[in-house]
């Protein structure tokens, strides 16, 4: 299955073509099926093959399909690399892909887009295997690009809406800046190795200067800062939110937000090699992760306290990245993908219920009227908030144990993010689903569980969420850690852990002691004294407001670039344009006629009768020599 | 045999349509466009079965005692150039079926003139003879734009006329400099091999000296930054196809010009100078690329993305290495055909809407999804988008600058971030969110205009996701310059 792992790409494009073409002419169900089965497919695939891969010997499988671009020393082949990495992106993309899919059916059911929706998933789907199975940075960048192409497609599904659009538009173009870097940074590894080729860089990076290395993985990283959503490059991704939901959770949580950590793992040998690097990525993921738990603290809006959830939970895993825990890192890409994927879906079918309603300020007591939602949400909110043996409490204990042994600051703030996890998550659940319902008549009525194409994939993400531990279960326990083993070949300078077993256990106590603390006091606060979210902004302290405001970064950027960008773009048209450079050429111009007047007055002054002569000279001189010859 | 064909066989169709001032002119030039398209595929399967075939030259002397030959030859570069040429013709003459123009065979005549003209600029192998057909290039679009163009013609395409004319003085005093440098056994020579050579042999000084008076005529075809500005008032004012046959096609005079013309030439002169042209490139792609973000005229706003491209592309040739050529080339191909895509849709929005403000418009996906597609691919192309054909030139080239330096090339890749500000941007503006005048009504598009879309569609993703064909022998062509270059 390995030579064939070409297929899993190609379904979701052959899937894509019937879609795009066909898509308006078939009936909703047929072409919910292709996508869904088209994902389906791909993810037997990737099953076999990484069954296939477990008892390989050969780690490194490079599969080409055709010559794409050369010029000179430059070869960049179309080419696969399956590795122990890229299986198990490939197993998470679809995996949770095809559930999404399904639920997608059920969710985007009456939408008159339908067969859009699913093509412009199935091409995302495309694009995020093509991210992750290319052998070289340049058909990552291929699929990078691609998806944030179908980002950009979906966060504005619906393009009526003008508010849509802007968001859409805001996430590409934020997305190129980080993308910039990342091509800049692909540019320098041609220029300093020869070859953008993963199998053949990453042993020459050690004979490579120090400053070379840095530039180039910092290059990637500004590029990582884009794709997932890292400070200063983040407040696209709570407006992405605009897209449909089933999008929120494949795109903007499970996935292509990830595509960050991907390309910092897929490069860790640069990362380890440069302390700089490193601890750059170390510092802006523990800030951003700090800074998005802080804002979702105050969000009433369900999807946007996923969002910032989104950013902050990213901003830990890159914070494993900088202390060198890659293998922790991907492991939490992994259950966060469980966990977020099944909250962002959950959220979808709590809107679903309420007939669209966003605002948790207007549900509430939903816990008896979509029973299935609820219990799958909870046990979701459990493990992002990580409490054992749920899958979060593993992945987010492994990086923090790591990043202990680096630097104390960072792990506690670390620690103080996940305490902040806890809270707003068990926020946002206690507020949505007890108390007494504040929604209209009209939704009241309208309440009801989703069909089970809708609640199908929350049994399994939950379950997932539930067990997905095992995958990486505590070395000090003395237990198998498959993660960590199953990337050993991929992190090529290995980076193991020194603390002793105590201080583990010590760790690991307080952890699950301050969530555990932590979710008591939201039990009290919202429960106990069932307290709510200020119904108007003009109600908040003003600290919280400005927290509220995610503390005024899209204002701030209006202000540093857009505007002025606009006021420049004007100021080079409208003046030096049109009055200074144009104005020099027809000052000259002008000149030249002025003396042009004079002399005329010996010719005939018309530039038609000029040409023509001209031409009738040429011709007749050509036709003479040739006659004469 | 097969050039002179290539050059002669448009005056022929041109004569035709003349002479016979046809009812269907249209449809003859389409079948004598697409006759001279499967002439140059000819080349091109000749050339790919041996790139020395004697089919692909032809040299005779023409004025002996001055040393001019009528000599034209084809070699990969000219072969990529003829290809854009001729595909783009019957594109160009197709796209046009839905407008009307007074006396259309003479319209569609001079495009014949100026093919062959085109043509001749890009396989002329003799110094003279390529003058000759630079400036005869310049007559057919004065035409085009003078008798059919827009409001203001008259100011404007004299402007344009007088601006290029004089630029192109320069190169050939520069050219006459080389030639009274020539010795062959005692005699002067215009062969491009002789005006090589002369050139090297000329001090720093002298070399610098002809770089600027050939580059002037270059920069200012291309146009590069500040020599531009006679070039959105002519582009807007132009009919459409004049426009296209300005920026898909003769734009690419002055880009060829550069390589062929320029690089091997005065080495000397480059390396002292290289840098500032690169410099004045750059800055043109950031500056027009800001200006293009404020345009409220589509047509305008393609316009200035146009000088933001080939800015890049300059920028490419000018630091000289496999990559920055090889991406000049493959960026010469991919923008000629998505700017011909982008100026139809400007014409396409005037037809149905009667304007082309993006203010104005709005809500067009709504009436008509499949345009929206097309249109969004196209855009697509332009911003450079992987699988695309746009990327692998501008992959090329920011990596060709980056060579001759990181800061040029990270500046120059702003073009990454602003290209998508604007065409984002504008696309938006038209196409999405709610239809801002109700009168605007958008129907299905003509089958031509259809026709044209599609064919550009499918050329961006086939040759974005597999350009070897045409890379192979941009990569091949670079390499046996880049011989010459050291």
């Amino acid at each position: 299955m390995i030579k064939l792992i070409a297929l899993v790409p190609l379904f979701p494009l052959l899937g894509f073509l019937m879609n795009g073409f066909f898509g308006k002419k078939i009936s909703k169900g047929l072409s919910g099926s292709i996508a869904s089965l088209a994902i389906l497919a791909s993810f037997i695939v990737s099953v076999l093959a990484f069954i296939e891969l477990q008892g390989s010997t050969q780690k490194e499988n490079i599969i080409n399909i055709f010559s794409w671009i050369n010029s000179g020393t430059l070869q960049i082949p179309f080419e696969f690399l399956y590795d122990p990495l890229s299986s198990l992106f490939l197993l998470i993309i679809t995996g949770i892909g095809f559930l999404i899919h399904v639920y997608s059916t059920g969710y985007m059911h009456d939408d008159e887009g339908f067969s859009r929706f699913f093509t412009y998933l199935n091409l995302f789907v495309f694009f995020m295997l093509l991210l992750v199975l290319g052998n070289n940075y340049l058909i990552t960048f291929v699929g990078w690009e691609g998806v944030g192409l179908c980002s950009y497609l979906l966060i504005g599904f619906w393009f009526k809406n003008t508010a849509y659009n802007n968001a859409a538009k805001k996430a590409f173009i934020m997305n190129r800046i980080g993308d910039l870097g990342f091509l800049l940074g692909i540019i320098l590894i041609y220029i300093t190795f020869g070859s953008i080729s993963y199998t053949e860089i990453f042993d020459k990076a050690g004979s490579v200067s120090p400053a070379t290395i840095t530039a180039i993985a910092l290059l990637l990283f500004v590029g990582a800062m884009g794709k997932s959503a890292q400070l200063p490059l983040y407040t696209w991704l709570p407006d992405a939110m605009a897209g449909p939901t089933p999008v929120s959770a494949l795109i903007h949580a499970a996935t292509m937000v990830t595509a960050g950590v991907f390309i910092v793992v897929r490069s860790n040998v640069f990362y380890s090699l440069s302390e700089v690097a490193s601890h750059t990525v170390a510092v802006v993921g523990v800030l951003t992760a700090l800074f998005a738990a802080t804002i979702g603290l105050l969000q009433n809006d369900i999807k946007k306290i996923l969002a910032y959830s989104t950013v902050s939970q990213l901003g830990l895993m890159f914070l494993g990245l900088g202390v060198g825990a890659y293998s922790s890192a991907v492991f939490h890409v992994t259950t966060h993908a469980f966990f977020k994927a099944l909250l962002f879906l959950g959220a979808g079918s709590v809107i679903h219920a309420m007939g669209g309603e966003q605002d948790i300020r207007k549900m509430g007591g939903l816990s008896g009227k979509i029973k299935i939602t609820f219990i799958t949400m909870l046990l979701g909110t459990i493990a992002i908030s990580g409490i054992p043996p749920f899958s979060g409490f593993f992945s987010k204990d492994e990086i923090l144990a790591h990043t202990y042994e680096h630097s104390k600051i960072l792990w506690l703030l670390g620690m103080i993010t996940s305490m902040l996890t806890a809270f707003y998550m068990f926020r946002m659940l206690f507020i949505v689903f007890f108390g007494k319902f504040r929604g209209t008549h009209a939704q009241e009525h309208h309440l009801h569980e989703s069909p089970t194409s809708m609640t199908f994939p929350l049994i399994v993400l939950a379950t997932l969420s539930v067990i997905g531990g095992v995958l990486g279960l505590p070395q000090f326990w003395g237990l198998p850690n498959w993660m960590h083993h199953n990337l050993d070949e991929v992190i090529k300078i290995k980076n193991p852990s020194i603390l002793s077993h105590e201080t583990e256990w010590k760790l690991m106590g307080l952890a699950v002691a301050s969530a555990a603390s932590v979710i008591y006091f939201a039990y009290t606060l919202f429960m106990k004294h069932k307290v709510l979210p200020a119904e108007k902004e003009s109600q908040l302290k003003p600290w919280q407001k400005v927290i509220y405001n995610k503390y005024y970064v899209d204002e701030f950027f209006d202000i540093i670039i857009r505007k002025p960008l606009d006021a420049i773009s004007t100021v080079f048209y409208k003046f030096l344009d049109l009055q200074i450079i144009d104005g020099i050429v027809n000052g000259v111009g002008t000149a030249v006629k002025s003396i042009g007047s004079i002399v005329r007055l010996a010719q005939q002054g018309n530039i038609g009768f000029y040409i023509i002569s001209m031409v009738m000279g040429i011709v007749f001189i050509v036709l003479l020599t040739f006659l004469v010859k | 045999m097969l050039t002179l064909l290539l050059i002669t066989f448009p005056l022929l169709a041109a004569l035709i349509l003349f002479l016979a001032k046809s009812k269907t002119s249209k449809t003859i030039a389409l079948a004598l466009s697409v006759v001279e398209f499967i002439i140059a595929l000819a080349a091109f399967g000749l050339y790919k079965h041996n790139p020395d075939a004697c089919q692909l030259w032809f040299n005779v002397a023409w004025v002996q005692s001055l040393g001019i030959h009528f000599n034209v030859a084809i070699n990969g570069m000219s072969l990529l150039m003829i290809l854009l040429t001729t595909f783009l013709v019957p594109l160009i003459i197709l796209s046009s079926f839905k407008n009307e123009y007074a006396k259309e065979y003479n319209f569609y005549g001079l495009i014949f003139v100026m093919q062959m003209a085109l043509i001749g600029v890009f396989t002329a192998n003799d110094g003279f003879l390529f003058y000759v057909f630079w400036e005869l290039a310049l007559i057919p679009i004065y035409f085009i734009c003078l008798v059919w163009g827009g409001e203001n013609r008259g100011a404007i395409t004299f402007k344009f006329f007088v601006y290029t004319l004089f630029g192109s003085l320069f190169m050939l005093v520069g050219l006459i400099y080389l030639y009274n440098h020539t010795n062959v056994e005692g005699l002067k020579s215009w062969a491009i091999n002789d005006l090589y050579t002369a050139g090297r042999s000329l001090t720093e000084t002298q070399q610098s000296a002809v770089f600027w008076l050939i580059f002037i005529a270059f920069a200012i075809k291309m146009p590069i930054f500040p020599l531009h500005t006679w070039q959105p008032n002519t582009y807007v004012n132009a009919p459409t196809q004049g426009t296209m046959l300005l920026s898909g096609i003769m734009l690419k005079m002055g880009t060829f010009g550069v390589i062929k013309w320029l690089l091997p030439m005065v080495p000397l002169g480059l390396e002292k100078w290289g840098a500032t042209a690169i410099g004045l490139s750059v800055v043109g792609i950031v500056y027009a690329s800001c200006i293009a973000i404020v345009q409220k005229d589509y047509k305008r706003l393609i316009a200035y993305s146009s000088i933001a491209h080939v800015g890049l592309i300059s920028a490419g040739i000018l630091s000289a290495n496999q990559q920055g050529i090889q991406g000049a080339l493959m960026q010469m191909l991919a923008h000629g055909v998505s700017v011909i895509g982008l100026f139809l849709i400007a014409d396409i929005l005037l037809r149905h809407t009667g304007t082309r403000d993006v203010d104005k418009l709005g809500g067009i996906r709504s009436m008509n999804g499949n345009f929206a597609l097309l249109f969004l691919i196209i855009i697509l192309g332009a911003v450079a988008l992987p699988l695309t054909n746009g990327f692998i030139g501008e992959f090329l080239l920011i990596n060709g600058i980056y060579q001759f330096n990181a800061w040029a090339a990270a500046f120059a890749g702003l073009t990454v971030i602003l290209g998508a500000v604007y065409m984002l941007r504008s696309y938006q503006n038209i196409m999405l969110g709610e239809r801002k005048d109700s009168h605007i009504a958008f129907g299905s598009l003509a089958s031509s205009d259809k026709w044209v879309l599609y064919i550009v569609v499918i050329v961006i993703i086939a040759f974005g996701v597999y350009p070897k064909p045409l890379n192979d022998i941009a990569e091949e062509s670079v390499k046996q310059l880049m011989l010459n270059l050291k």
